[in-house]
Parts: structure tokens; sequence; C-alpha cells
């Protein structure tokens, strides 16, 4: 058996939690699409593909990312790169880089195989498609904008300039 | 018998029909947003300012959903069921009164449909009706969880109506009538009924909440054990009807309850301005409409067994002993 004493007040001690709130408390609710909370630093959202700050990109086409990806969802064809087609710094750079967003879990495992630092997981969590079809996110989707410094891939570079393909590479900050 | 009255009682009653539905649908929103400040969110506010428009939309998708009739149900009274359960909720309106007499184009109106003398009674038998609705619509869906939802509700609305009938009982005594423009007449003279009857208007309130299958007492609809209670096969419109008897219902039992224990449509100036008593019903209705949804955002439900044991063992023997001491305290008092 229930105690009814007990019961009867916590019924109304019950409701005088919810009017305090109603009455008291303001609304958590945020209007979502016209105002975005921010998301934390390290937040794992959908992938960009980095620059340097002359424009050349970071990628380098080793598939690397590829090979750790454990969802499988990630394509990668490389190519040559020349001195006067130059896109990425190095012998060669990714003519094609294609990330499934269905097949992609954001576990941030190809951020942490790439040996140059150029996918990184960003901030973007507002994926959605119609079909499969657009659900394929291909290099110039994932690509991040020239830098105001740099320019537009493919450039035309001195020769000899751009060898090492693995830049210096510092601890994290945040 | 005259037509203009005739025309008179077929305005009152569209105009009274046309708010209920009205009622119905800003009851739902009313309910949401009271429910969204309860639990800190902001509720609809898309469609329309402050969402004014969310039953509309609401009605739009409701009636662009498929109607769906299960194979092995019983047709004719799955598609009635419905229907028998709207009917009584929209009715029950009639005897409640929601003004004095106003003078229209030099015609004495009485703003109440039906002035009849067995108004409580009449209350109490149509109240009834509507749990056919319910018990027919969960077993023609040949559907176990519908059955046992139409079952439970049965076995709920018959227990706790004993001790809703015996809550009107209390106000007939004092008042020494049945009917309810009467009712408020002696609330006038002598105070809200609230003040002489405050435990049977507490076990008006509670046996309300379990008659028109409100939290905590929505036993038919519990959807961990029963999915959706007796409307789980019903879609579109159909369930749409349901949806409204619940909600005409809960005004409706607020307008009893507001007519039997709150004074009505009375208040200040009604003398003057007879005009003033449907607003002040509208009032007294939303304030206690809040109380049902304020109970709903609190409590949890209630087991089913504890529901009947409660109204058994105590709400059935409290409005007993109500009835008593305000039989006995009128005898001493004289009337």
């Amino acid at each position: 058996m229930f105690d009814e004493r007990r019961s009867i007040t916590g019924i109304v001690r019950g409701l005088w939690i919810t009017f305090r709130s109603m009455v008291l408390e303001k609304p958590v609710t945020i209007q979502y699409p016209e105002i975005k909370r921010p998301v934390r630093t390290r937040f794992k959202g959908r992938h960009v593909l980095k620059r340097y700050e002359n424009g050349l990109e970071k990628c380098i086409g080793c598939s690397l990312c590829a090979a750790a990806c454990p969802a499988d969802a990630i394509f990668v064809e490389s190519a040559e790169n020349a001195d006067d087609e130059r896109y990425s710094p190095g012998e060669r750079y990714a003519s094609v880089y294609e990330i499934n967003m269905l097949r992609c879990i954001y576990c941030g495992y190809c951020e942490d195989a790439c040996p140059t630092e150029a996918i990184v997981l960003g901030d973007n969590y507002e994926l959605s498609f119609t079909n499969r079809r657009q659900a394929i996110y291909t290099k110039e989707m994932l690509l991040e904008t020239v830098p105001q410094a740099g320019k537009p891939t493919p450039q035309k570079v001195e020769p000899g300039k751009y060898l090492r393909a693995v830049p210096e590479m510092q601890n994290p900050t945040d | 018998m005259d037509y203009i009255l005739l025309l008179e009682w077929v305005i009152k009653a569209v105009i009274l029909l046309i708010a209920l539905v009205i009622g119905f649908a800003y009851l739902t929103l009313y309910e949401r947003k009271v429910l969204a400040r309860i639990q800190v969110r902001i509720g609809p506010n898309r469609a329309g300012p402050y969402g004014l428009l969310q039953p509309l939309a609401d009605a739009v998708k409701l009636i662009f959903k498929e109607e769906l009739i299960p194979a092995k149900a019983d047709r004719v009274i799955f598609l009635l069921a419905p229907v028998i359960t709207v009917l009584p909720a929209l009715t029950i309106m009639a005897v409640v009164p929601w003004g004095d007499q106003v003078t229209i184009l030099g015609r004495t109106i009485s703003l109440s449909i039906a002035n009849i003398n067995v108004g409580v009674l009449y209350i109490m038998a149509i109240a009834s009706i509507s749990v056919y609705g319910i018990v027919l619509a969960g077993w023609s869906s040949n559907n176990k969880y519908a059955t046992m939802g139409g079952i439970r509700s049965t076995a709920q609305m018959i227990s706790y109506e004993l001790a809703l009938s015996l809550a009107f009982v209390g106000p007939i005594m004092i008042a020494g009538t049945m009917n309810l423009q009467e009712i408020i007449l002696v609330q006038r003279r002598i105070g809200w009924f609230v003040i002489w009857q405050p435990v049977g208007a507490l076990i008006f309130m509670i046996a309300t909440l379990a008659e028109v299958n409100r939290a905590p007492f929505d036993m038919p609809e519990a959807e961990q054990e029963l999915t959706a209670g007796y409307h789980t096969e019903y879609s579109g419109m159909k369930f749409a009807l349901f949806f409204m008897a619940e909600y005409i219902k809960m005004i409706a039992v607020s307008a009893i309850a507001a007519t039997l224990f709150f004074g009505g449509y009375l208040g200040p100036f009604i003398d003057r301005l007879p005009w003033l008593g449907p607003l002040y019903l509208l009032i007294k209705v939303a304030i206690l409409l809040f109380f049902m949804i304020w109970v709903r955002a609190t409590l949890p439900r209630f087991r089913y067994d504890r529901l009947m044991a409660f109204g058994w063992k105590v709400m059935f023997p409290l409005s007993l002993l109500n009835i008593m001491a305000t039989a006995i305290v009128l005898i001493l008092v004289g009337g």
C-alpha cells in the first residue's frame, strides 16, 4: 500500500514545481533556422579540404584517409602535379575526392590519418539530401574557398619551389 | 409555436456549435502552448502570429490524411463510432446557460438553448452515451489493443460516473432544483457553491478528469501498453472526430463545473450588462481548462488497478459522505 498522505503532498508539490517553471523560467528554445548555436571547437561536422595561404591544396592524394575510414566512405583518385599546372605541393594531388555522407560516421579517423592536415572535420552539421546521389560530396564541394593572399588552383609556379609534400606541423592549440 | 422562436433556437444552436468547434481548435493550441511553457519551451509559433493559425494547419493536414479501414473491421460500427462519440459531446452544452437575458430588436432572448427543469439529469444521461462510441470503436477495429483500450475506458468511465453523479447531488440539494439557470440564481444569492461544497467540487474535478480520459487518468490511451488505445486503427478525419470529442468534452465539463460550483456566468456588473455573461463563463472555463492541462503536465499516469481502487474505495465513499454531511447540515440549518 502507498501512503496516502505523502502521495497527496507529493501531488501538490509536483503541481507547484510545474507552475513555478511555467511562471519563472524563461524558455530554453532556440529558434533554430534563424538563430544557430555555435558548435564546440573540436566539433566533428562535415569535412573540409584545407588550402595553404597561397591557395595550393593541402591534399596530396595519398588515400590514407580512405584506408583509415572504417565506413569506407572516402574515394580518392590521384594524378601527377606539374609546375605549370600545380594543385598541391609535391608530386601528386587528388584529382577525384569524394565522401559519401550517408556512409560517413564522423569518427574523424581520416583527420588523424592525413599526413598533411588536409582533411578536417568542420562546423557544418546541416546535411540533408533528397536522394543518394546528393549525399556524395565531391572535391569542389569539400574544398575551402581560396584565401585572400592566394590564387585558385591549378597555379603556374616557378619550378623546383614546391617539392616538399608534407608541411611543418604543430601541436593543436585548442 | 411561432416561427421566430424556432429561428431563434436554430441561430443559438448554430452559434453554440461553431463556438464549440472553434473552441476545440484553439483548445489544442492553448494546451500545446501551456504544456510548452510548463516544459520551459515556446510551443507552436510558426503558423501565423504566435502560432494562431496552427489549428488550421493541423485541420488541413488531417483532412488530407488517408482514411484507412482495417480489412476485418466491422465497417458500419467502425464508421459510426466516431459519430457516436462526438454527438453527445456537442449536445451536452445545450443546457448550460451562458448568460441571463438580453434584448435584441425589441425581443427578449435568454442566453441558453434549453432551459429545462432536469438539466443536471440531462447532462448525466448524455455524458454516459459517449462511452458507447469509445467501446464500439475499440471493438469494431478488430485489434486487441483497441479492444482493450475500449474496455478499460468503459470500466473507468462507469466507475467514475458514480462519484461524478454524486458530486452533482450537493449543488442540487443546496439549490433545491435541477434547473441549471436556477442553480446559478441561487449562487447569486448565497455565493458560489465551491464555498459550500469544497469536497464536492474537488471530487467533481477529479472525476471529470477520469470521465474525459485526461491525464493522469488517460488509461484508455496508455500508449506504452495499448499503443493508442481505442483509436489505434483510426486515421484522418475519423481520428480527428475522436480528438474533437475529447477536447469538446473538456470544454463541456469545464463549463458544467463552472456552472455548478463557480457561479456560471455570474460576475461583477452582470446585472447591468448581461452581455458580460458569456465572457465571464469563457474566463472561468479557460481557468478550469488550464487546471486540466496543468494536471496533465504534472502527474504521471495511474496504474490501472490503483485507478479502479481509487475510484471505488476513495472517491465513491467520499462523495457519499459529502452528501450525508450536506443533508445533515441542510436539515439543521433548515434548508
